[in-house]
């Protein structure tokens, strides 16, 4: 067995109920986006019943305002926003992670530059600017992944310019100048490996904000666009059946909800192995 | 202070034990928790303190003698827990007390004394409204009575200009004065037992002398039981009446001062107290020896307050130049001058014959290689993410190109040479080092650069007093073999006395003394390297005592010649 395998395993064993609970529904979730066509019982834009059935009953879920099965859409709706979702955070860390480190270990001026423009971009409120962004540019997934993942990496900037900025005052990275290393290597061996708890506990709350930013997005119209399936405009779509009494727009805001609670109680017990929370 | 120096020496003696008990540990047990495991860290311990005395312990890092000074407030840090036993404070169980019941004790009857009183105070408060907190809000005390007595007590403390000096805030207190400062607060409450948790560790050994003198006076004075807890045997002789050695969480030997000092049973205690007689076969100095580095009128500064005022010295082969002085003298500034880490302002560094560039950035590949340094501290010094073998293989493939096979034989050779097995260490992380240890990597890193220079900042500060003595012997031994020469910077004067061959002595940025080693540690002194030199704690109960009177008989006998010249 390969020795990562190993480790990972022993994590596991020492792993609270709390982050097992969370586990589990990042599980059930991926599993759900990957195998949708499979385990869905109807195609994701098919009417299959009449509108506004209420859950339980002929399907599961019910239906949605025109007849869909919500139950299938749900699935779908896993598969795109989450799918996105991990997409757009892994580009902001990108963009994030390599320019903090550029901060953090250049000369004052490059950090001055830096830092001045994103303040600049998180001046804004980024709902705002991503709406304006948007309509000017065209609502596109593509367009959307780029707007929220520029927006989102100015937050994983400053986390890694601060936490790389208090590794490269150590003693061993000064060595490691005296060396001669390049500033390169220097991140790559000396600072990056320090860093990785704070980063990968960072990753899982900016995937939950990313992943509430698309379901706003939608919700307002401007994020993933009909027919496609996801979890936001689920909720617009069907909120008016609430007004009849049927509980329908419920579900997909549970499971927003639900992955978001998940994903926390695995980030909160990467905190506590990196010792960063004391509980 | 003459009489109650007196007294104090005759207590020690041993009348101290048939008073009542403040304090009674008895069978004291504390854990740490570490990845949800419990393990002891104190297994036992049986402690009493009576009414007006000291106790010291005494024991090297890890012994847990802090632990046990903290559980005296029926306190355990984070992480910890008191697992058993009982401590009885006048009569009263602090194990399983309720937290509203010890809040009421702490500060009022038991008291605390951190080791860094920089960290202790709030930098927003005026000394005074910190050191009044206790009488005032937990004692109900009038403000007005609170601060005549506090003012008192700094007077006590002999803390200039007591009437005023708590107007200040902290940052406008020298680190002496702030430490006694502490002091004043813990004894602001009047409380029947004060833990001292290391408080001179951290100051220069000048101002330990001024700070332990007060302590020790304001301490007689108030008769106020204490436990005071220190690494160094020499300094806890000057301040207790008995002393406890620690060991891995358990008592090795308790007696009284002198019975310790003079009569130690267990082989432990007999290395404490003969510790600092490592000594060094000085090699008769020779003039024509050829020279490695020559630092040449430097002048640096931090910013616009400069730093160094013009050093000019030399480091010859298969020699060790030590630099010592206080904190603020400007010797861990020479080595960023010579690693090039601080370009000076003025002045020149020679490797050989030719000028090195100021600038490291500038200097060939061969040029950085010649240099290596090795650092007070070496957590900080080893990336915690890298093994052994990362540590010491990558300036061997850096700087000797060397391939894999090569690399693997070589750290294998090194880290025999530094004493450690290759097979047990080499896989390693810096996590699963002990200090000593992780000091030898340090020294194993330099040396597989294969250098001409290491320069040592503070090696041994942050060892134990015996682990740093293994340091040294291995430093020395190095130095033969392989024909190094060292810059060893340090403000431990036994150390100095024990590696080096010529010694420079610096006071705010300029050499004051420079000589052989032999030619330095011998009369007639410099004036300031005398200072220096009596400063530092030696294993004899009466040294304090004696030392300040000295200074007192000096100081009349100035005064008398200059009345007597006018």
């Amino acid at each position: 067995m390969l020795p990562i395998m190993q480790s990972s395993l022993k994590l596991l064993k020492t792993a609270p109920p709390t982050a097992f609970l969370g586990l589990t529904i990042l599980t059930v979730v991926l599993f759900a986006g990957v195998f949708a066509p499979w385990i869905a019982p109807y195609g994701e834009t098919d009417v299959v019943g009449a509108p506004g059935l209420s859950i339980g009953g002929d399907f599961l879920f019910g239906t949605d305002q025109i007849g869909r099965d919500v139950f299938t859409r749900i699935l779908y709706g896993a598969r795109n926003t989450v799918g996105i979702a991990l997409l757009v955070t892994a580009m902001a860390f990108f963009i994030g992670v390599v320019f903090g480190l550029i901060s953090a270990v250049s000369s004052r001026w490059v950090d001055q530059v830096l830092s001045r423009l994103v303040d600049i971009l998180m001046a804004i409120p980024p709902l705002i600017l991503a709406l304006l962004i948007l309509t000017i540019a065209g609502t596109s997934v593509l367009n959307m992944v780029l707007v929220i993942a520029v927006l989102d990496s100015t937050r994983v900037f400053r986390l890694t310019r601060a936490v790389g900025m208090n590794v490269a005052v150590l003693e061993f990275v000064e060595l490691a100048r005296l060396r001669g290393e390049g500033t390169w290597w220097i991140v790559r061996h000396e600072i990056l490996p320090n860093i990785t708890a704070p980063l990968a506990a960072e990753f899982g709350l900016r995937f939950c904000f990313v992943f509430l930013f698309i379901s706003a997005l939608s919700f307002l119209g401007l994020g993933i666009q009909p027919p496609t399936a996801d979890w936001g405009s689920m909720v617009r779509e069907t909120s008016t059946l609430i007004s009849f009494g049927i509980a329908t727009p419920l579900v997909p805001a549970i499971c927003i909800a639900l992955l978001t609670v998940g994903v926390n109680l695995i980030v909160d017990w990467f905190l506590y192995q990196s010792g960063m929370r004391k509980e | 202070m003459h009489g109650t120096v007196s007294e104090f020496g005759n207590r020690a003696q041993g009348n101290g034990t048939s008073r009542a008990a403040i304090l009674e540990m008895s069978g004291l047990r504390l854990e740490a928790c570490s990845v949800d495991v419990w393990t002891p860290i104190v297994h036992g311990i049986n402690l009493t303190v009576h009414k007006g005395e000291v106790l010291g312990l005494i024991g090297e890092s890890g012994a847990g003698k802090s632990t046990i000074g903290l559980a005296a407030l029926g306190y355990a840090r984070d992480g910890c827990r008191i697992s058993g036993g009982s401590i009885l404070f006048d009569g009263t169980d602090l194990n399983g007390c309720t937290d509203k019941k010890l809040r009421n004790l702490r500060g009022k009857r038991i008291a605390y004394v951190a080791q860094s009183a920089a960290a202790a105070f709030n930098p927003a408060h005026r000394i005074i409204d910190q050191c009044i907190e206790v009488p005032v809000h937990m004692a109900g005390r009038r403000r007005s009575q609170a601060i005549k007595d506090i003012k008192r007590i700094f007077g006590l403390l002999q803390l200039p200009d007591p009437e005023s000096i708590g107007d200040r805030y902290p940052h406008q207190l020298s680190g002496g004065q702030l430490q006694r400062a502490m002091v004043a607060m813990a004894m602001a409450g009047h409380p029947d037992l004060i833990v001292f948790d290391e408080p001179t560790t951290a100051l220069d050994v000048t101002t330990q002398i001024e700070v332990m003198a007060s302590i020790r006076h304001a301490v007689e004075h108030a008769g106020t039981a204490a436990i005071y807890v220190s690494h160094d045997l020499a300094v806890v002789a000057q301040m207790a009446h008995r002393v406890m050695v620690l060991r891995h969480g358990a008592v090795v030997e308790e007696g009284e001062v002198g019975a310790i000092l003079h009569d130690p049973r267990r082989e432990y205690t007999k290395a404490l107290v003969s510790a600092r007689q490592t000594s060094h076969a000085h090699r008769p100095v020779d003039t024509d020896d050829e020279v490695i580095i020559s630092v040449e009128d430097v002048r640096a500064s931090y910013g616009k307050s400069p730093v160094l005022n013009g050093i000019n010295f030399e480091i010859p082969r298969q020699r060790t130049v030590a630099v010592v002085g206080e904190s603020g003298s400007g010797k861990s500034t020479v080595a960023r001058v010579i690693t090039g880490l601080l370009p000076p302002d003025r002045g020149v560094v020679r490797y050989g014959k030719g000028i090195l560039p100021s600038f490291y950035g500038k200097r060939t590949k061969d040029e950085l290689r010649q240099i290596q340094m090795v650092y007070q501290m070496p957590d900080t010094a080893l990336n915690p993410k890298h093994s052994v073998r990362d540590v010491i293989g990558r300036p061997l493939e850096f700087y000797l190109g060397l391939d894999k096979v090569q690399r693997e034989k070589r750290i294998r050779e090194l880290l025999s040479l530094i004493e450690l097995d290759p097979d047990e260490f080499i896989d390693r992380t810096a996590t699963e080092l002990s200090g000593g240890q992780k000091q030898r990597i340090c020294i194993a890193r330099a040396l597989a650069a294969e250098p001409s220079v290491i320069i040592c900042d503070e090696v041994t500060s942050a060892l134990d007093q015996l682990v740093g003595e293994e340091i040294i012997r291995l430093l020395n031994d190095l130095q033969s073999r392989l024909g190094l020469s060292y810059l060893f910077i340090s403000h431990d004067l036994a150390t100095v006395r024990a590696v080096a061959d010529y010694v420079l002595v610096m006071r705010s940025g300029d050499i004051v003394d420079f000589g052989s080693t032999d030619a330095i540690f011998n009369p007639p002194y410099h004036e300031y390297t005398e200072l220096l030199l009596s400063s530092v704690p030696e294993m004899r109960q009466d040294w304090l005592y004696k030392l300040l009177q000295d200074r007192d008989n000096k100081k009349a006998t100035d005064l008398r010649k200059r009345i007597a010249a006018t």
